[in-house]
């Protein structure tokens, strides 16, 4: 098998909390060594020249929407890998609300199939917690797990039947599988469109309290600590649902938790004019919330950035704000928002590695997240100084639909590598192209 | 005299000298109405679209009124006879509105927001009759009006807003321009209609009623849509009304001058009792009226001026009520 060198690039281990000029050695599929820059024996490896580039662990992006099967119009397995790509991610776990819902190890099977053909980045599936997410009977998770789910969730639609969600959790834990959860009373919520606050009450759109979400994760945070499951809180929004979770990590429960790239910089103030753009479920908050999501997420609280990648058509979009979709795109523009956080001073950059890599990988028991030896060989490679203006026209996926748009951004994924194959490369023409370093 | 806008989508943000140059249009515009021939060519050639998706009888027939006035053709589309009932998204009902080249459409529509969708769409004036819990500007346009007459002027007055707050476009719009034109505004109800971030527009809030009528100049009373008994805003309307109807001894709190204002249609001996409603400080019938000439005013304003000034033609514009026809009709 053929070997290469990334030679000269800022590799960044987010496991040691580093960041530091470094080669690293890939042997067909998988990373043999890293060390410091001209130490390692390449012989005569092809090199890929990473000078002025940061070498990081191929990201993982832990909550997407890939709309396949059953909404092809909106994103195929195909075309969201290939957003993926083009956003430095090579792992996704994908939600399972398509249709037929990803209930049965026969659409987890598809799912998986369709995945392989793709070809690029590493599509897992997370498994329905509810019989077609109605939230009323278990899925069969067992037989999912057979087929390879590494998560359970009804995300889109909270799971009302606090017995059920108990059951979830038990019954789950059997078989090491987090349940991932989105946390929104539906009666709270029930008419709402936004934010319950003065911006709603001034556009006259229904308001969803942040109490809608906090109630939820105080229950479910008291399920977890009666049956021991594990319990990820999808997309946290609000400043108390943080405060919620760092008292259940205090007291050692087994509570995880991730945020949005939207919801760690967008504000309830973006729907201004209803632009249907910025309507998700949990609604953009207040500048206090993305304060305390961004100290959540410095702090450890929350361990993982994740995209909620939620592809819609535009005709989905282009209606009243009542009636749109909710949900935005965020795989192509997750990684430089992110970096924006380190030059805000938010957090340091392994941390923030970390947050796109080891945290969302430990969570779902992914061998993704670290450039140790052995693994494999999954690698972003970004040029930090990249400057590029987001256009939605311009994206992989054939969701539009970006509360980014027009946004000027720095830092962008210039290649990408899985399983040591080069399957996303955008630098420049006049960069050196792979050559032998003899 | 100075007006900026190109749509009338709501009366937040619009400046108070904007507001004032539409409530003086009106005042001028009045005068047409009490004519033998109620009619003066400012519009004529000019095709105004009613497009109304919710059922309205006053908004709509005024505002029809308001354009016959002017000499405008008008069309009236309710979502009944429309395409909506056959699926057809409001964005390309919009975009079918506008081949036919409008000279302004006026929407009415249960959804906040819809106006500033349909604008994005078209080319002509929006004029905004009342969308979803957002704004129903010429509402509020002339309830300014009424009030202006009545007490000879809006700043330092005291105007109580009572009833279901949380849902009502009507209570929005006239926050927004009584605030701007300097009123003090107190907004009255349960709290479960009466959400505490009011406070930050501005407003005053009250859950009593006879605290928040005290002493004031104006009050304006809500309709109250039965169908909030069934979501739990309150028990039910027999105990709405024990609170928050107006009385004759309600009223008596206020200032001896007060007046009573209702958007209508009048939910009688539930918000408001017929005495007050049909008593010397009612104002009721004069909203109705002023609400012809206000939307000729916007009419006027939004479509006959715009086009004026696109023609660089403004300044030898005459004023509206020095334009007598009283001929042709």
């Amino acid at each position: 098998m053929s070997r290469l060198l990334l030679s000269g690039g800022t590799v960044v281990d987010p496991l040691a909390g580093r960041a530091a000029a470094g080669d690293v050695l890939i042997d067909g599929e998988r990373i043999v060594a890293t060390g410091a820059p001209g130490t390692l024996a390449a012989g005569d490896a092809e090199v890929l020249d990473a000078r002025g580039l940061l070498v990081l662990p191929g990201l993982v992006d832990m909550h997407v929407h890939l709309r396949e099967p059953g909404f092809e119009y909106k994103e195929t397995i195909q075309t969201g890998v290939a957003a993926a790509l083009a956003g430095g991610f090579t792992s996704l776990a994908c939600m399972a609300n398509t249709e037929p819902v990803n209930d049965s190890a026969a659409v987890t099977q598809y799912i998986l199939d369709r995945a392989r053909i793709a070809q690029g980045a590493r599509v897992y599936a997370i498994g329905a917690l509810s019989q077609g997410m109605k939230g009323e009977r278990l899925a069969e998770i067992g037989e999912m797990r057979r087929a390879g789910i590494v998560a359970v969730s009804d995300d889109g639609r909270p799971v009302m039947d606090a017995a059920l969600m108990r059951r979830a959790l038990e019954y789950a834990s059997m078989f090491r599988l987090p349940v991932i959860v989105h946390e929104e009373d539906r009666h709270l919520a029930e008419g709402g469109a936004m934010n319950e606050g003065v911006t709603a009450l001034r556009l006259g759109l229904g308001g969803i309290p942040a109490a809608a979400e906090e109630v939820m994760i105080a229950r479910d945070v008291a399920l977890a600590r009666v049956t021991g499951g594990r319990l990820h809180v999808a997309h946290v929004s609000t400043r108390g649902a943080v405060a919620l979770v760092r008292q259940a990590k205090a007291e050692g429960l087994p509570v995880t938790a991730e945020a949005t790239p939207h919801h760690l910089f967008l504000t309830e103030e973006a729907v201004e004019g209803y632009g249907t753009n910025a309507k998700m479920a949990p609604p953009l908050r207040t500048r206090e919330d993305v304060a305390a999501l961004r100290a959540a997420l410095a702090d450890g609280t929350i361990d993982a950035i994740a995209t909620d990648h939620a592809p819609h058509h535009t005709d989905e979009k282009d209606v009243e704000f009542d009636h749109a979709a909710n949900g935005v795109v965020g795989l192509e523009t997750a990684l430089p928002l992110a970096l924006r956080l380190v030059a805000e001073g938010v957090l340091d950059l392994p941390t923030l590695v970390a947050r796109l890599t080891t945290g969302p990988a430990r969570i779902l028991g992914l061998p993704a997240g670290t450039l140790a030896p052995g693994v494999a060989a999954d690698v972003t490679l970004v040029d930090p100084e990249r400057r590029w203006r987001v256009e939605a026209r311009a994206f992989r996926s054939k969701g539009r639909n970006t509360p980014f748009e027009g946004w000027d951004m720095m830092g962008r994924a210039v290649a990408v590598l899985v399983g040591g194959r080069l399957v996303h490369d955008e630098r420049p023409a006049t960069a050196p192209a792979l050559r032998s370093a003899s | 005299m100075g007006f900026t806008q190109r749509h009338l989508l709501g009366l937040e943000g619009i400046p108070a000298e904007e507001i004032t140059t539409i409530l003086d249009t009106a005042g001028s515009f009045k005068e047409i109405s009490e004519r033998d021939i109620k009619k003066v060519p400012t519009l004529r050639g000019k095709t105004v679209i009613n497009l109304f998706y919710e059922s309205s009888t006053r908004t709509r027939t005024s505002f029809e009124i308001a354009a016959k006035r002017l000499s405008a053709d008008t069309i009236n589309i309710s979502a009944s006879t429309s395409s909506v009932s056959k699926g057809e998204t409001l964005a390309d009902t919009a975009r079918n509105l506008e081949a036919m080249r409008p000279d302004a459409i006026v929407v009415r529509h249960p959804n906040s927001g819809a106006c500033h969708l349909l604008a994005r769409h078209v080319s002509c004036p929006i004029l905004n009759a009342g969308d979803g819990c957002h704004e129903h500007p010429t509402q509020a346009l002339l309830d300014l009006l009424t009030i202006r007459e009545r007490h000879g002027r809006i700043a330092g007055l005291t105007v109580a807003i009572v009833g279901d707050v949380l849902h009502s476009r009507v209570a929005r719009s006239n926050l927004h321009a009584l605030r701007t034109l300097g009123a003090t505004v107190r907004l009255v109800g349960p709290p479960t209609l009466l959400p505490r971030e009011l406070a930050a527009l501005g407003a005053e809030l009250h859950t009593n009623l006879a605290d928040g009528v005290r002493d004031a100049d104006v009050v304006m009373m809500l309709r109250i849509q039965r169908e909030r008994q069934g979501a739990n805003f309150f028990p039910t309307l027999d105990e709405y009304s024990h609170y928050f109807c107006l009385t004759e001894d309600a009223v008596r709190l206020a200032k001896p001058h007060v007046i009573i204002l209702h958007p209508g249609p009048l939910n009688r001996g539930l918000e408001i009792a017929s005495e007050v409603a049909d008593g010397p400080y009612s104002v009721i019938m004069d909203q109705v009226t002023n609400g012809v000439a206000v939307r000729m005013a916007l009419l006027y304003l939004l479509v006959a001026r715009s086009k004026a000034e696109e023609a660089g033609a403004a300044d030898s514009l005459p004023e509206p009520a020095l334009r007598r026809t009283g001929g042709r009709a």
